[in-house]
């Protein structure tokens, strides 16, 4: 039983860490923008498949060095081209052009790739599990956990000490401000958006190492990253952080004892804790209400 | 001045004489060019739907992009009713409507208080519970393969059988009479003045707070009005279909739903009935012409943001003046 527990609680944080991973970046996108990226499931499934496409030239190590830039660049030209033109509209459009655009990735994926899953070879020594009574933990799935930690370190060394970082911050409280400051703000926005991207490639190729790909994968993890985020309140990033580790942890421990209800817990404990804190663990009053 | 007013009041009934004369007349003139009777029927109950999610979206100014839950819950209302309760056609309908309606109610009253994205992102999460609780129960609802095994009753009105079940062409004219009942609902509720809080709130949430209108009660009465009738149209969806999937409660369903109102025209009342009628005339076509209709699908998504974000009747309003 405690054994079961463990193995749960562990699956759960590692489930979390990756929503925390694909949430940081719809909130980051969120935060600044205003928008909400429907399409960010889909730019995780470009992530695991352009590793899988260049996995057997360039090996394992290669498509991580190389599939999150690729799919930043590929956000940063959506970017450019689709959604730079909604910025000043109501966010309803952003909204329904990302869901489009999120049936298009999906579709074309499984058109270009086929709908069976593909595997992704992950290094022999990362297989192997890391001693025999904790079975479960694997060397790659503490290497998931480790490369979500170092990517969270990174960008919050990114948003307190580079100026672009200070910039976004500053444009998430005050973005008029910060273009009557000078400083160019569709500019802003694309890199801002761009790094946002990164995470979910980043989450993608992660993703393909431990569950293989498939086209609808990135549907799935969509919703989780929405509640993170709406349980560690909107416009808040360490909330985003906690959010995505408690409902994994809830999910997981929810496995123990109920199975059918582990996808359901964590709608129950967004709407417990709208309940308690209407805009959620670390929300502040007045952002984007 | 009384001249134009009464030229105005001319044109309002003309035009809608000739949209009730399309609808009446819909069985006999789709075979001809091509359609066919549950086309037409299919269109109706899903330009309600759309309608709905448009009486929130298009004259109260809020977003809900979960409203396909409440569509769901009166399809699995009127199934459930059906196959497990009593085989009454009315009787499941209401039980549908009151599913969805009460949901609807008791969730809005936890939401009010949220505007703009934070709306939209809450209430896509709330309607995903009520797909995961109908694909999980699968003792109750069937799970993935959806609810089976029930089917619309024949109508008895007394004097005669309406015999809704085999006949597509009576099925029709009992879902333009809801429908009718439903938009006539909408079109008073929009007139009284209610409607026109709802609308000051739109325009001015500030103002109208000042004005001394309750706003949140308002919001929360609106989205509440608007998931008893989205609770209808899912009704008469699973009676369409004598099926309900959980599916019908995805939120890639309600993204459908504000696609059909935005293509249609959100600020007028019909826009989202021509929206829905294109959205499902197109679907029908692509599904049938290529196994990549998902793409095109997107697609109109996408160009009808960048290049029709005002939709069909906003567009053509607007090159009229």
């Amino acid at each position: 039983m405690t054994l079961l527990l463990l193995f749960n609680i562990t699956n759960g944080l590692i489930v979390g860490a990756f929503y925390v991973l694909m949430a940081l970046g719809l909130s980051l996108i969120l935060n600044l923008s205003n928008v909400i990226n429907f399409a960010h499931g889909g730019f995780l499934v470009i992530g695991g498949y352009i590793a899988y496409a260049l996995s057997p030239y360039v090996g394992f190590w290669g498509a991580l060095l190389l599939a999150p830039p690729l799919t930043a660049v590929i956000g940063l030209a959506v970017e450019r081209v689709l959604i730079r033109p909604l910025y000043g509209r109501d966010p309803l459009y952003s909204l329904l052009l990302t869901f489009g655009l999120a049936f298009m990735i999906e579709d074309l994926t499984r058109f270009i790739f086929g709908p069976q899953g593909k595997p992704v070879a992950i290094p022999a020594f990362l297989a192997q599990p890391l001693s025999n009574d904790l079975f479960f933990i694997t060397g790659y799935r503490l290497f998931m956990v480790a490369m979500v930690f170092v990517a969270i370190a990174l960008l919050f060394v990114l948003l307190r000490y580079t100026r672009l970082g200070i910039r976004i911050r500053a444009g998430t409280l005050d973005l008029e401000t910060v273009a009557a400051l000078g400083i160019n703000v569709g500019l802003l926005r694309s890199l801002n958006f761009a790094v946002g991207i990164f995470l979910a490639g980043l989450s993608g190729v992660l993703a393909a190492g431990q569950l293989g790909l498939e086209p609808t994968m990135g549907t799935g993890l969509l919703m989780p990253s929405f509640i993170a985020i709406i349980v560690g309140g909107i416009g808040s990033l360490p909330g985003t952080l906690v959010g995505g580790l408690l409902i994994g942890v809830a999910s997981g421990v929810t496995a123990v004892f109920f199975p059918a209800a582990s996808e359901a817990v964590i709608y129950v404990l967004m709407a417990v804790i709208l309940l308690i804190r209407p805009r959620g663990l670390f929300g502040e009053e007045g952002m984007l209400s | 001045m009384t001249a134009t007013s009464s030229r105005k009041l001319i044109v309002k009934l003309t035009v809608l004489a000739s949209i009730w004369a399309i609808l009446l007349l819909a069985p006999y003139w789709m075979a001809p060019l091509g359609g066919y009777t549950a086309l037409a029927t299919r269109v109706l109950v899903l330009g309600l739907a759309a309608m709905s999610v448009n009486f929130l979206l298009g004259f109260t100014g809020v977003l809900s992009f979960g409203h396909a839950a409440w569509f769901g819950l009166g399809a699995y209302g009127t199934g459930l009713t059906l196959k497990y309760l009593v085989p009454s056609t009315p009787l499941a309908v209401i039980a549908g409507i009151l599913l969805g309606g009460v949901c609807g109610a008791i969730l809005g009253a936890l939401l009010v208080r949220r505007r703009g994205v934070y709306f939209a992102m809450v209430t896509i999460a709330f309607g995903q519970v009520f797909y995961y609780i109908a694909f999980q129960w699968s003792s109750l609802t069937g799970g993935d393969d959806g609810l089976r095994g029930f089917a619309r009753q024949p109508l008895d009105l007394g004097l005669f059988k309406l015999d809704i079940l085999t006949d597509a062409n009576s099925f029709y004219y009992f879902v333009l009479f809801c429908f009718a009942l439903a938009v006539g609902a909408m079109g008073f509720i929009l007139r009284s003045p209610f409607g026109h809080t709802m609308i000051a709130i739109r325009e001015n949430e500030r103002r109208a707070r000042f004005l001394g209108i309750p706003v949140e009660r308002h919001i929360w009465i609106a989205f509440t009005l608007s998931c008893f009738f989205m609770g209808f149209a899912g009704a008469l969806y699973a009676l369409v279909n004598n099926f309900a999937d959980p599916h019908g409660l995805h939120y890639s369903q309600s993204g459908d739903f504000v696609m059909m109102a935005v293509m249609g025209g959100m600020r007028s009342f019909w826009g989202p009935l021509l929206g829905a009628a294109v959205f499902v005339v197109l679907q029908d076509y692509l599904s049938s012409i290529t196994v990549n209709w998902m793409s095109f699908v997107g697609l109109l998504f996408i160009l009808v943001v960048l290049f029709f974000p005002r939709g069909l009747l906003g567009f053509f309003q607007r090159s009229k003046a």
